[in-house]
């Protein structure tokens, strides 16, 4: 199902079959050009399909941004070892749910994209592994690839193109760490959902030690249209360097909250006011989180941006996993890091020592902080913290945590000022907070 | 991997072979970069994040213990940006540390006190609750401290990688992380305390030693483990005149950081109640104490009677005493005594052995070989709860070097899952079934075999044809029981052999002959329980027994005399693989005498000219004498291992009946193992080991 009305300025590569009656069936699928990319790519070389993603300017969607035809090209494909086809669908980053929805509504599409994968790297078997609180998604996918077996398009033989491949599904057990790509490879094959040493990245020592391309749920589900229409069509979309569309989640204090698919480098600030709606019950717009809750906070001031990887980086934040969280002028900012850090500080796999202690450290000051505890060393205290951890934690992790909380006392030391002893949280009356 | 590459530390050049960690590569030039985590030998985790250091060319600080070296690589490890990052490790990791240092075991010798008086801070700004979680016992030898705990996961790793045994894991997450044993609320392990030993901070302690001292109070003396044959270094902490700990403390010797579970925790034996403290004599039927100049008048009187009047005399010596004391008892009985009647407890056929490999040379595995060997057969042994260290050296080479195992055995092994192949025979049909592994052997390109007592006589023979058979280097380890077994043999504590595995060619009683005879005028027992599974012995002779215990031959005994344990006294003795270490006197214990000296008293009463009698001059004699020991003493004194060269041909028919290993487990050790109170706390680990008791 659909959870929001679809706006005009959308662009609909990946959402196309999003509203179609029995979106999810293999029927609605093959009848809206299901499968052609496939059929396509198995006529063309391995190196050929990596040219042809390598051309879409397609960008990995789970948060890095790395490009996803480079990546593919990483896997060794004359090792003597199996690959495989491994799907991030662990999307966990508070802010983000637009994964679900492509599982949820299109889930041949996710299934046409790992066989392309599997093709362009002579991998015969793909595993999906989804977030524990998904579990609804399980039934709707298994049943989609039930179908693609009982159609042939799943299998041995694929269509009779000699093309054998097959999908395996795997839940989480609800640990945002598992979203990260080698501790999901760990979770995978059953073991404690804490990261690997890297290198050797997955593409060469992934799943089981073998080669591996790990992409996520939204990059898998671009291929199938990139193959398709051909890649030079999908990177027209964007911008330069930033192929294609992007579903970004609108969330926190705006009007139409939503999953909504727009062309890569849509600027933020139209975002909010046309595709949004603007900020809610008329308030001004105080900040923006553009990329899930371990970006660095945009003040309102700062929201004239393209959405793209390079734009955002050159802002200090994110493109991240496009979770635009929208908070409006009520917003404590304090409150707003101190549950921030709360959800670190619990999704710590506590494998490292700086993200171990300092998300915990840093939760008990931000707690404290914020119920008027603190001092005034203490919001200096709260940045040295979070500068102990960025860049030196075992895994992003510890960045995702640090990186939001030097923002948020960079951008807003005066509303952490007005938190000091004594005085009570000035929004104390705010009854809603965009990310709880 | 031996290439060398060229790097920069600090704008030093150093070199390494390529594939070195970085953080091992600097070590030899004087540079240290600290960890936690790391530790050599086991996975790494790159989790504590205090070897952080600068690498040109590379945005963010690495870790130098998951960097390889490279060509061309420069590193800076004294910059004020790594310096930032080691002082806010610590003072993370103290966050919610207790800081109980004045009550920590581990205070004094904690590598997270250590490192923070070296690059901590010395302030503190977290002004939060600490987490607290309660300690926990996990079972009578070890403890756990969360909040002291900084999870370095060292003993999750030693105990999976380096015991095979994996009783410890990770429970929760984040700040609430918790290494957590095996069966939820304790442990089912070897119990060998290896966690507590490579643990950095205080979180894992010692049962027996907790609270006992404080470590900079205790004398640290290095000397080897009295138990099995392996010959582990232990570090004995001595407090006013007792043990309270025994460690390897400084990693050095052929076990490194291993010490098993009687190692580690068994050396309160010689501290039992039943410990005896006074000589005995039977009065009216009954042992009496008596005083040692009355006890040494009575056995030198009666010796000299037998002696005089031609009786016999038998004497049955100790798989636990030095060499020198072996050697000066064989001196005592061939040539005080008159008598070829001498004999000890035979675990293992050594003998048959270097006879078959007369003339070949260097073909006795050391126990470095073990863990350098590509591939190693295990034969009829339990090795894991026989020789628990050789077992750890075998696990070490199959992480180390990928080396292939065979275990043929009876019954299951531990070594069963490191192994190539495992094969199940009945026993004494073990080297029959090595046929089928000829192919796999050549091809690894060099075997070390080792046999335990059910491979003796011919088969040793058969076994010394099949490794010749090979044509890839072969080397041997004949396993035998106890911690100087293999000394006993070399010392010539059998009528068959002088020392040196000179053939005696002269006739005398063996053990099992001694006990039935009905002619003995005299039976002399040193350090050893013959009588132990036996009802009595067959004649009626004048029994004279050395031990620290009254055992139940010491219970038929004349005359008993409390004699010193291993670790009061100084010596040598030889390991299973034949080599020879420095044992040091840790302590003395109350009315006792070392063997050497109750051996010396005794010919000095009985006016016997035997030569000197002190450890000092023994070794030397045995070192310019004794066939193959001559071992560098320089080598022994600096605390070495100094490898034997006995060997052949030994021209004798080996008694191949005679020899019976007692199959020790892991918690056993001969007669000693039951008088020490940690060893008998313990439950037996039940796991699905054979036991050779079993068959």
């Amino acid at each position: 199902m659909l959870y929001n009305k679809p706006d005009p300025q959308e662009v609909k590569v990946l959402t196309r079959r999003f509203g179609l009656e029995n979106s999810a069936s293999i029927d609605t699928y093959l009848a809206t050009d299901g499968y052609q990319g496939f059929l396509k790519a198995r006529e063309m070389t391995p190196d050929d399909i990596i040219t042809e993603v390598k051309t879409s300017n397609l960008r990995g969607r789970g948060g890095a941004g790395f490009p996803t035809g480079m990546k593919w090209g990483f896997v060794p494909r004359t090792s003597p070892k199996p690959k495989y086809i491994v799907v991030n669908g662990d999307e966990s980053e508070p802010g983000t749910c637009k994964d679900r929805l492509l599982i949820e509504n299109d889930p041949h599409q996710l299934l046409e994209g790992m066989m392309i994968a599997g093709l362009a790297v002579d991998a015969h078997a793909g595993y999906v592994y989804i977030r524990g609180e998904y579990r609804y998604l399980i039934d709707i996918l298994d049943k989609a690839i039930a179908e693609a077996y009982s159609r042939g398009w799943l299998g041995k033989n694929i269509q009779g193109t000699g093309f054998d491949f097959d999908v395996y599904t795997q839940t989480g057990a609800g640990a945002y760490e598992c979203g990260e790509e080698s501790a999901l490879l760990e979770s995978l094959e059953g073991k404690r959902g804490v990261p690997r040493i890297r290198p050797p990245f997955p593409a060469v020592s992934g799943a089981f030690q073998c080669p591996t391309v790990l992409n996520n749920v939204e990059t898998y589900s671009a291929v199938p249209s990139i193959l398709r229409d051909g890649g030079a069509a999908f990177a027209s979309l964007g911008t330069p360097r930033n192929g294609g569309t992007r579903l970004f989640c609108l969330s926190g204090h705006i009007n139409r909250p939503g999953v909504y698919e727009l062309p890569m480098g849509f600027n933020l600030l139209r975002m909010i006011e046309e595709v949004g709606g603007g900020v809610w019950r008329g308030k001004k717009l105080k900040a923006v989180i553009p990329g899930g809750s371990s970006c660095p906070v945009l003040t309102a001031d700062e929201c004239d941006l393209a959405m793209d990887y390079d734009t955002l980086a050159k802002a200090k934040t994110m493109l991240g996993s496009g979770g635009v969280v929208v908070m409006d002028e009520d917003t404590c900012m304090v409150k707003a890091a101190m549950r921030i850090m709360r959800f670190y500080a619990h999704e710590s796999c506590g494998w490292c020592i700086p993200c171990r202690e300092g998300t915990a450290w840093l939760r008990k000051l931000l707690i404290r902080f914020h119920d008027g505890g603190g001092a005034r060393s203490d919001i200096d205290l709260i940045g040295d913290v979070a500068r102990n951890m960025l860049g030196r934690t075992f895994c992003p992790l510890g960045d995702a945590a640090a990186m939001p909380t030097i923002s948020f006392v960079e951008k807003f030391r005066g509303e952490f000022e007005a938190h000091l002893a004594g005085r009570p949280c000035p929004h104390e009356h705010a009854d809603h907070l965009a990310l709880v | 991997m031996s290439d060398l590459v060229h790097l920069t530390i600090d704008g030093k050049p150093i070199e390494a072979p390529a594939g070195t960690l970085l953080i091992d590569a600097v070590r030899k030039y004087g540079i240290e970069i600290p960890a936690f985590c790391y530790y050599e030998g086991l996975a790494l985790q790159a989790a504590c994040r205090m070897c952080l250091v600068e690498v040109e060319k590379m945005p963010k600080l690495q870790t130098a213990c998951t960097l390889p070296v490279a060509e061309g690589m420069v590193v800076r490890t004294e910059t004020p940006v790594v310096a930032d990052a080691r002082k806010a490790m610590l003072e993370l990791v103290l966050t919610n540390h207790p800081l109980d240092c004045p009550v920590c075991d581990k205070g004094g010798e904690c590598e997270l006190q250590d490192m923070t008086f070296r690059y901590g801070a010395g302030e503190g700004r977290f002004n939060e609750t600490k987490q607290h979680i309660d300690e926990k016992q996990w079972s009578p030898v070890v403890f756990f401290d969360r909040p002291r705990c900084i999870l370095c996961y060292r003993c999750v790793r030693i105990c999976n990688e380096g015991m095979g045994v994996a009783a410890l894991g990770i429970a929760n997450r984040a700040v609430t992380s918790e290494i957590i044993p095996n069966e939820a609320d304790h442990l089912n392990c070897d119990e060998c305390g290896m966690c507590i030993d490579v643990c950095p901070v205080g979180a894992l302690t010692s049962g027996p030693y907790r609270y006992k001292t404080r470590p900079w109070e205790m004398d640290h003396i290095a000397t080897i483990c009295a138990h099995c044959a392996d010959g582990c270094k232990t570090t004995l902490g001595v407090r006013n005149n007792s043990i309270i700990r025994a460690n390897n403390r400084d990693h050095s010797g052929l076990n490194g950081d291993f010490l098993c579970v009687k190692g580690r925790f068994a050396f309160d034996y010689g501290a039992s109640q039943e410990r005896l403290q006074t000589p005995l004599a039977r009065v009216d039927g009954k042992l009496e104490p008596i005083s040692w100049t009355r006890a040494l008048k009575t056995i030198a009187a009666k010796f000299g009677e037998v002696r005089q009047r031609g009786g016999a005399f038998g004497v049955i010596g100790s798989n636990h005493t030095t060499n020198e004391e072996n050697y000066y008892l064989q001196k005592f009985a061939r040539q005080g005594l008159g008598t070829n009647n001498i004999d000890h407890h035979r675990t293992g056929d050594v003998i048959t052995l270097i006879d078959a490999l007369a003339g070949k040379g260097g073909q006795l595995a050391t126990v470095e070989d073990i863990y350098n060997a590509p591939a190693v057969v295990v034969l009829g042994c339990d090795l894991s709860h026989q020789h628990p260290m050789l077992a750890y050296q075998l696990r070490a080479n199959v992480r180390h070097h990928q080396a292939q195992i065979y275990p043929i055995t009876p019954g299951p092994v531990r070594e069963d899952n490191q192994a190539t192949r495992s094969l199940r025979v009945d026993k004494g049909g073990e080297v029959e079934a090595l046929g089928s592994l000829a192919a796999e052997l050549k091809q690894a390109g060099g075997v070390v075999i080792l046999y335990g007592d059910p491979v003796k006589g011919d088969a040793v023979r058969k076994l010394v044809d099949f490794g010749e058979s090979l044509g890839v280097p072969v080397k041997y380890v004949a396993l035998v029981d106890y911690s100087n077994s293999r000394g006993a043999i070399e010392m010539g504590l059998t009528p068959e052999l002088l020392p040196g595995m000179t053939p005696s060619n002269t006739g005398g009683m063996r053990i099992g002959q001694m006990l039935a005879s009905t002619d003995l005028d005299v039976l002399w027992v040193v350090g050893a329980n013959p009588l132990k599974n036996r009802a009595a012995l067959a004649g009626k002779p004048f029994l004279v027994v050395q031990d620290l215990f009254r055992t139940e031959t010491a219970e038929q005994a004349d005359i008993v005399l409390p004699a010193g344990s291993a670790y009061e006294k100084n010596g040598t003795v030889t390991n299973v693989c034949g080599q020879v270490q420095m044992l040091k006197k840790g302590i003395g214990a109350m009315g006792t005498k070392t063997d050497l000296d109750i051996f010396a008293l005794l010919a000095k009463e009985m006016k016997l000219d035997l030569g000197p009698a002190t450890p000092d001059a023994l070794l030397a004699e045995i070192r310019t004498t004794v066939k193959g020991y001559d071992v560098v003493l320089a080598v022994l004194a600096t605390g070495g291992a100094a490898m034997t060269g006995v060997n052949g041909p030994v021209a004798i028919d080996v008694p191949v009946d005679a020899i019976h290993s007692a199959n020790d487990t892991m918690y056993t050790s001969g007669s000693i193992s039951r008088y020490s109170k940690a060893l008998t706390s313990l439950m037996e680990y039940p796991g699905e080991l054979y036991s050779g008791k079993s068959k």
